[in-house]
């Protein structure tokens, strides 16, 4: 094995991470620049992705007991939870439902092929749990990821702004929302503007990746 | 710190047998992360011995997306073909998702507070 991978990743993942410390504009998004830079560059050097993923796929690995670990925020929050349990069980279940038909019927109209409507489907989940998704529904889990994270992306540059054009006042409402349609990076934008939503926000991200993980499975067969 | 890593293991160990197991379409990790939730609420694993390892894990997330987003260089040709359907959606969807949750809970919460 070479270290090739590993170390790439690492390097160039400290150095964006060091400059969005410095300005944390969503256009600086370390994980984004991460990839493009790292794409350019085995581009660049004719560099196989199978021997970049060599040492590369140790760091992927570890997204299993990460996504486990969301288990301990999640129980920690338990009393948001039981306190606004009717709005987030609804809005979690028609938030989570919209996220995936309207991701996939608009591709679609557009003109999408099957590969890249399996890919967007779980477009509104958190990345680690969206990878897992789109493998088991036969989407291309490295174009679902990239989705995923442009999505996040959107959602911290202009959500509570649209938020706020649309006068959603309700913090449950709008925590909810961004969770729910922009994963951790809408909850990282969100919990700046108030407390309860990001936590309202973490919440509907981490329940929204169980349910379109049980869901959408089963959903996509109906949709194809 | 190996009680924490042990039991976040055993579970993700788990899910991924139940998952073979029953053959389901649902990934293991997140079967091991249900399972996890619900022995933290029945007591069964206290928060304590696993809270700073699973924390751990949750805060350095971001860099575990980059070798699996990379592997977009595989598919930078369908990727300009469908540019169209792909960030139409992508725009639409979001804008839809937000807008429609936050109105949907807002309607729940408004008429609770009557």
């Amino acid at each position: 094995m070479n270290s090739l991978g590993i170390f790439l990743t690492l390097t160039v993942f400290y150095v964006f991470s060091k400059i969005y410390e410095k300005k944390k504009a969503f256009y600086l998004n370390p994980v984004l620049l991460s990839i493009v830079t790292i794409a350019l560059i085995l581009k660049g050097f004719k560099i196989e992705y199978s021997l970049y993923m060599e040492s590369a796929r140790i760091l992927s690995f570890l997204l299993g007991p990460a996504v486990v670990s969301l288990a301990i925020p999640l129980y920690k929050q338990r009393m948001i939870i039981k306190k606004y349990a009717k709005e987030i069980s609804i809005g979690v279940a028609l938030g989570g439902l919209t996220a995936i038909l309207s991701a996939f019927y608009i591709a679609k109209a557009l003109g999408g092929d099957e590969a890249v409507l399996l890919s967007i489907a779980p477009k509104s989940v958190t990345t680690a749990i969206a990878i897992g998704v789109s493998e088991k529904i036969g989407g291309i889990p490295a174009l679902t990821a990239v989705l995923v994270i442009l999505t996040g992306i959107l959602g911290n540059a202009i959500g509570v702004e649209i938020l706020d054009m649309a006068r959603i006042r309700d913090r449950v409402a709008r925590g909810l929302a961004m969770g729910i349609s922009s994963h951790g990076l809408g909850t990282a934008r969100i919990i700046l503007n108030d407390e309860l939503s990001g936590a309202v926000s973490g919440l509907g991200m981490a329940l929204n990746g169980i349910f379109t993980s049980l869901v959408l499975p089963y959903l996509i067969r109906f949709l194809k | 710190m190996y009680r924490g890593l042990a039991i976040i293991f055993t579970f993700l160990f788990i899910g991924e047998g139940v998952e073979r197991l029953f053959n389901l379409p649902i990934p293991g990790n997140v079967i091991g992360l249900i399972l996890l939730t619900f022995a933290l609420l029945l007591g069964i694993v206290r928060l304590e011995d696993v809270e700073k390892e699973a924390e751990l894990f949750v805060k350095n997330m971001s860099i575990m997306f980059i070798p699996p987003g990379v592997g977009i260089i595989l598919y930078w040709e369908l990727i300009k073909d469908q540019a169209i359907p792909i960030f139409g959606a992508l725009l639409f969807s979001f804008l839809f998702t937000l807008l429609l949750t936050a109105k949907l809970v807002e309607f729940l919460g408004r008429r609770e507070n009557e």
